[in-house]
């Protein structure tokens, strides 16, 4: 991790061309640059049209926005992919046993590896799933891991996204528009396909449905509604599965079973994809004031009637100071060692790391234990002075709530812009799905790039952009 | 299918449908008042029956005063206080349409999207009354795209004919409504004395359901006003008669309980109302009053709309 050359994915640290990026770089070279602008133009038009768009839908134009999207594809090597899949099988694996213990038989916590109090005092811990043993014994069935790397061996976890995990619907879009925009190119080499996530999903939900449903259960995504900034990704996975995309209004539980409203009359509902907060699922046992849930939801889900995707309090294992026992995790459940790795935490919750990260703000990245979406978070080599000194206070007066990690020299992708090609910061968010007959992966993920020059921030909501992620079959 | 899908399926036509209708009505009510006063007869005022037709009267009194041809634009083109303008049909319908988006087909879905993206350019009060026309042009035209769209692109099943229920019904309701405004410039007895001055009123109500030109394939005569009233009640092969709009109905309501495999209250309404439209004759309903019997259809009508919704959309 020391500080070097930024390790740039198609350049390396030298500028010699990497192996994976050889025929696209020979391609730019040959393109004229006119060429990359219309497409890029075509792609732009096709996202609006299509009306991907993002953040608040209301009854302004203005509210709609589009994640800018980039041509420049990121390219991985099949070796890359199959170390990192390993390492996010074995990863997720481990996050689903221990999600199993927390809630069953507490054997982590009596051997001392994790701290009881970061799990009992968790906000995400829900002690309504405290002995409740699931059928599928799956906890995570949809994991969204970011993953960053800083040179071409490793590639370390940044984030475990284990509750409502989002982006994949950009995974598969962006795809579709490299598919009809650059066909030449991408004919041009072997690139595995991804579009099959759609049935994998499918299938990994149908097979934790519960034993009393039927052969072919029935499956439902549960939204927030229209209003919330991922609703485009709701519909447009409903619309893909040939499943019905309900709110909570449109579903009801009578005699602990869950059913929809449907005009045919009810329709009894087997397994719920759920893109709720777990604090809104059921008014009658979470937030009260809760429109969005479903009254009775968790007591048919503890009645073992319904199959809900993924289980609720699944955020005690994915909030940022858990992550930092991650790697302890696995080797507990797994008996080997981690093959993706962490990136080295400082809990502010400990005296010496807390007087240390005081001590250092400057070098490092603070994070809230429970913050998301690049949200209530501090860059210290970008920040002012008098930031960091408002910070430093923010810290002090609570530091069980954060967390710091040394800035990394993340990896850049090229992107296009209009004085051509130019590095940028990546990241890259993999979507595993665990199902009662294993794990599946499809090759790739999406990636994000902060589009600004130098910034670290991939998130789309400051700003950030997506790029298509080519896995090269080896 | 979700019952709630269903229900924004079924309004979303409407709205579309409704939007439509306004702008005929709104059409007629600026053709006619451009006429010399001794075409139109005295008495009336065209903007105060478009508003009588669209409905919503008692709204307008409260807003505005005088049934001023401003007034009664901005009221049914613009206004928020008229659930029913123009504008709040398509916010409506593009606030359903979003709800279903994954039940809609692209091409549906763009339509309304793009209607209502284009009719936010227009602002009340900032819209002559020589701009009315392109304005409700660029309605028809909305209202035509989603609808050629649905009928084009959808795959026939219950979503296509909840939609399609939705669109019959506000029809329906609308060509009754045209009719009963303007049903006394219909009876024999203004025929006998009305000569030239009613022409024009029974050309308006043609026009307002865009028949005027089909009037003189179906009948090869001059304008009659008991052909104009067969035309718009009883004859199916005009696509906006009341007798037409019950055709569609009661078949989607029977290719729904088809696939449902049950049948209920909608579908006997809706068979008894269009087995009284097939079985009368133009004769018999100006012989028991034209007035009575628009007033009991456009009851039917709503009771049949109320049957559906309790059947189906709840």
């Amino acid at each position: 991790m020391a500080a070097q050359a930024i390790f740039d994915e198609m350049n390396g640290h030298d500028g010699r061309s990497r192996d994976a990026y050889r025929i696209l770089q020979d391609w730019l070279k040959s393109a004229p640059p006119q060429l990359l602008e219309h497409r890029r133009e075509e792609a732009e038009l096709f996202f609006r049209r299509v009306g991907i768009t993002f953040a608040v839908y209301g009854n302004t134009e203005a509210e709609e926005r589009l994640i800018p999207f980039d041509i420049i594809p990121r390219i991985l090597s099949g070796q890359e992919w199959a170390r990192l899949s390993r390492g996010l099988e074995q990863r997720v694996k481990a996050l689903n046993m221990f999600l199993k213990d927390i809630y069953g038989p507490r054997e982590i916590l009596r051997a001392g590896i994790v701290p009881p109090e970061l799990v009992y005092l968790n906000p995400y811990y829900r002690p309504q799933m405290q002995g409740l043993s699931l059928n599928s014994g799956i906890y995570v069935q949809v994991a969204g891991i970011d993953i960053v790397r800083v040179d071409d061996e490793d590639f370390y976890v940044l984030e475990d996204n284990l509750r409502t995990p989002s982006g994949v619907s950009y995974m598969l879009e962006n795809r579709e528009v490299m598919m009809r925009l650059f066909p030449e190119l991408v004919g041009m080499q072997r690139i595995r396909p991804i579009e099959n996530y759609v049935d994998e999903l499918l299938g990994t939900l149908k097979s934790v449905a519960p034993a009393s449903s039927p052969y072919d259960p029935t499956v439902v995504l549960l939204t927030p509604g229209s209003l919330n900034s991922a609703y485009y990704e709701h519909s447009f996975l409903a619309d893909r599965m040939g499943v019905e995309l309900v709110e909570g209004r449109d579903l009801f539980v009578r005699d602990e079973m869950v059913y929809m409203r449907t005009t045919e009359g009810p329709k009894r509902v087997d397994v719920i994809y759920s893109r709720i907060d777990d604090d809104f699922l059921d008014p009658l046992v979470f937030r009260p004031d809760s429109a969005l849930g479903v009254p009775g939801l968790i007591a048919a889900y503890r009645a073992g009637n319904v199959a809900i995707a993924n289980a609720p309090g699944t955020g005690v294992a994915d909030d940022k100071a858990m992550y930092s026992y991650v790697p302890d995790i696995v080797r507990f459940y797994m008996g080997e060692e981690p093959i993706l790795k962490n990136v080295p935490t400082w809990r502010c919750r400990e005296r010496e790391s807390l007087s240390y990260v005081v001590d250092n703000l400057r070098e490092l990245v603070v994070k809230e234990v429970n913050g998301s979406g690049g949200y209530g978070m501090l860059v210290g080599p970008h920040a002012t002075a008098e930031a960091c000194e408002h910070f430093k206070a923010r810290i002090l007066a609570n530091p069980d709530n954060y967390i710091a990690q040394p800035t990394l020299a993340l990896s850049t992708s090229p992107i296009f812009t209009e004085k051509g090609l130019a590095p940028r910061h990546v990241d890259l968010r993999p979507f595993v799905l665990t199902g009662r007959d294993g794990v599946r992966l499809v090759p790739g993920g999406l990636t994000r790039v902060a589009l600004t020059e130098g910034s670290l921030v991939v998130n789309s909501s400051q700003g950030g952009g997506t790029k298509d992620t080519w896995v090269l079959s080896e | 299918m979700l019952s709630r899908d269903a229900d924004s399926l079924y309004w979303l036509s409407r709205y579309v449908e409704r939007a439509e209708n306004t702008a005929r009505i709104l059409d007629v009510a600026y053709r006619m008042a451009s006429m010399p006063i001794s075409y139109n007869g005295v008495e009336t005022n065209e903007w105060e029956s478009a508003l009588i037709t669209a409905g919503g009267v008692d709204q307008f009194r409260a807003v505005y005063g005088d049934a001023t041809p401003e007034n009664v634009i901005e009221f049914l083109a613009f206004s928020e206080a008229n659930p029913s303008s123009i504008q709040n049909c398509f916010d409506t319908a593009r606030q359903n349409a979003r709800s279903v988006r994954s039940a809609l087909t692209s091409e549906m879905w763009e339509a309304i999207n793009s209607a209502w993206l284009d009719l936010r350019r227009y602002k009340a009060r900032s819209i002559k009354v020589e701009d009315l026309p392109r304005f409700l042009n660029l309605v028809k035209e909305a209202s035509l795209r989603y609808d050629g769209s649905a009928l084009r692109t959808m795959l026939r099943n219950d979503a296509y004919w909840f939609s399609r229920l939705g669109l019959y019904i506000e029809r329906a309701d609308n060509t009754a409504r045209v009719l009963d405004v303007k049903y006394h410039v219909l009876l024999p007895q203004d025929a006998a004395v009305g000569g030239g001055i009613d022409y024009y009123q029974w050309a308006a109500i043609l026009r307002s359901v865009s028949a005027l030109v089909s009037y003189q394939w179906v009948y090869h005569q001059n304008l009659r006003p008991w052909l104009v009233a067969d035309l718009l009640i009883l004859r199916e092969e005009m696509p906006r008669s009341l007798a037409a709009c019950y055709a569609f109905l009661s078949r989607h309501l029977d290719d729904i309980s088809q696939r449902y495999g049950t049948s209920g209250l909608a579908q006997r309404q809706a068979r008894a109302t269009h087995a009284r439209l097939t079985n009368r004759s133009i004769e018999d309903i100006f012989q028991d009053g034209l007035h009575e019997f628009l007033q009991d259809f456009l009851a039917e009508n709503n009771r049949l709309g109320q049957a559906i919704s309790t059947q189906y959309l709840g």
